[in-house]
This record gives C-alpha cells, sequence and structure tokens, in this order.
C-alpha cells in the first residue's frame, strides 16, 4: 500500500539524515570556513548546504547506490560557495588584500596557530592557490577524504584529482618557501617549474 | 615519498585542522532541521488521524507506529541537540540509545491510543 510505504520512507530518511548531519557537520563547516575564510558566511554556507541537502536527500540516497554521500555535501556547500562570490561580485578570501587580518575569528585553529609562523605561513599559502587547488587540499587535510571522494566531490577523475593534489602540495612548498617557511620546503620540496598561476594545465 | 614531503604533509594537516562548529549555529541549524522534519510529522499525523476515522483501517496499527517514527526521527534531532548544549558531541552508541527510547515512547503512546479507542 502506497499510504503504508511513504511515511516509512519518511521516516527512514530522517533517520538517515540525522545520521549524516551528525557524521560530517564538522566536515561541512570545516571546509567552509577555510572555503570562504570568514567566520560569518562559513555559517551561512554550512546551514544552507544541510537545507539542500535535506531538500534533495531522498534523490542523493537513490543515486549514490549506497556509497558515501559526504562528497555529495561537500559539491552542495562547493556550489553554494561559488553562488556566494558571484552573487557578492567579489573575490574569496583567498583575494583579499593584504591588509585584511587572515582567518578573523577562528575556533579550535586559532590556539593552534598562535606562536607558530610555519603554520601561519603554511594558510597564508594556501590561500594563495588556485581555487581548485585549495579546494582539493582543504578535502584532503582537514576533512581526511581520499582521491576517490575528492575527486567525486569536484566532479573530476580519480586520475586527475591525483595530480590535482600533487601539484597542489608541490605549488603550495614552493610559495611557503619563498616566504622564507618552512626549512624543508625550501630544501627538498622545490620542483621545476610549478609556477603560482600554472593553473593546473592537465588537471582538468 | 621523501621525508620533506611527510613533513610538509603533517605541517598542512595542523594548519588545515578541522574547525568545531560554534554552538549557537549548530542549535540554530538543529532548531530549523527539526522544524521541518516536525512539520512533515505532523502532515502524517494529519493522515494517520484520517485514515483511523476509517475502520477498514483499525486493524492495521502498523501504519500508525511507522507514522510516528516520522516524528520520532525529528525527536531524536531535538534530544540530540539538548544533549549538544550540554556536553560533547553523542556518540553513535548514545544517538542509537536516544532513538530506541524515542521509538519506545512513541509505541507505547500509539499503543495507548489505540487502546482508548
Amino acid at each position: 500500500m502506497s499510504e503504508q510505504a511513504s511515511p516509512k520512507s519518511k521516516a527512514q530518511l530522517d533517520a538517515e539524515f540525522s545520521d549524516l548531519y551528525r557524521a560530517h557537520l564538522r566536515d561541512v563547516y570545516s571546509y567552509a570556513y577555510y572555503r570562504v575564510g570568514d567566520h560569518h558566511d562559513a555559517e551561512d554556507l554550512t546551514e544552507q548546504t544541510f537545507l539542500q541537502a535535506y531538500r534533495h536527500f531522498e534523490r542523493a540516497q537513490r543515486e549514490s547506490n549506497g556509497r558515501p554521500l559526504r562528497p555529495w555535501l561537500i559539491r552542495i556547500a562547493h556550489n553554494l560557495a561559488a553562488n556566494l562570490y558571484r552573487d557578492r561580485a567579489r573575490k574569496p578570501a583567498s583575494s583579499i588584500d593584504e591588509t585584511t587580518t587572515p582567518l578573523p575569528a577562528m575556533h579550535t585553529t586559532e590556539q593552534l596557530v598562535e606562536g607558530r609562523d610555519e603554520l601561519s605561513r603554511v594558510l597564508d599559502g594556501v590561500r594563495l592557490l588556485p581555487d581548485d587547488r585549495r579546494e582539493a587540499l582543504i578535502m584532503r587535510f582537514a576533512l581526511g577524504m581520499d582521491n576517490r571522494e575528492i575527486a567525486r566531490a569536484m566532479g573530476r577523475s580519480d586520475g586527475a584529482t591525483k595530480v590535482l593534489i600533487h601539484r597542489a602540495i608541490k605549488q603550495l612548498e614552493e610559495i611557503v618557501g619563498d616566504r622564507g617557511g618552512v626549512a624543508s620546503a625550501t630544501r627538498n620540496g622545490r620542483p621545476s617549474g610549478a609556477g603560482t598561476s600554472e593553473g593546473g594545465a592537465g588537471d582538468d | 615519498m621523501t621525508e620533506a614531503a611527510h613533513s610538509f604533509e603533517g605541517l598542512l594537516r595542523e594548519a588545515l585542522a578541522p574547525v568545531e562548529p560554534p554552538a549557537d549555529m549548530v542549535e540554530r541549524l538543529e532548531g530549523t532541521l527539526t522544524s521541518i522534519t516536525e512539520m512533515a510529522a505532523d502532515e502524517l499525523e494529519a493522515w494517520e488521524l484520517s485514515a483511523m476515522r476509517d475502520p477498514r483501517n483499525w486493524a492495521r496499527p502498523a501504519a500508525a507506529v511507522m507514522a510516528g517514527s516520522a516524528a520520532g526521527a525529528a525527536l531524536v534531532l531535538l534530544r540530540a541537540r539538548r544533549r549538544t548544549a550540554a556536553a560533547a558531541p553523542p556518540s553513535l552508541a548514545d544517538l542509537r540509545d536516544t532513538a530506541e527510547r524515542t521509538l519506545g515512547d512513541l509505541t507505547r503512546e500509539v499503543r495507548r491510543m489505540l487502546g482508548e479507542r
């Protein structure tokens, strides 16, 4: 009976969405925070991501064929962030001028970075990366996503994602090295021809 | 991978440490999500009451339990939210426990309602 199937489906969906929310709230917030570099925008982005996810949860589950839904969630956040910047017609935090205080109102990371110049330089370097490279690093290192998950979130192949992350790390090492930080990066990690405006040719 | 690369990636991992969402945002978001699920549950409840007016449906209390469990999902969020405000985020076992207690409450309530009819 359709009357029976519908409520049961609704109950299951709500319970499963609750699980998804619990499991990935921190992931979505972390992604949003490092993506937009602003506490308030990150909150808005996180809220909108989960509300949109709730609206489309049933279809996403149906189409996921049992695969984890974290990449789907992050993709929603990614699209919303892109819309945010487009609507405001301004560049993301990575391009805000140097007079802007970087990553204001940080939470746990604030204590972590405090007094750690190396970490600050790395974070500054992350902000200077092209969007796709920055996002890939956020997904890998802040969220702990593997190549396959990142590939799904970014709509790329696994191979292209692996290359993207590799080049992002190399470029970041170079940026940090050029800015006088992290001795190991300057001594051992300097790739040849990994300029900051390379744009990931061949990645995409 | 070289030792330096490992070291740099370790630094990167530290620099990009996960960020805990602010408590007030969590409170607000969970309130919104709970409202949405409760709204949907209210619609189901309305369906349940109309169905129970038809004697042909009285022999199928399972439908009422299922409608109740829809409201239960909303309550799971609500209860979890209250716990979050007081302490650390609940573990999976905590959530399961909350869900079981919520469903238990609802099942008892539905049985009581059906017994009174």
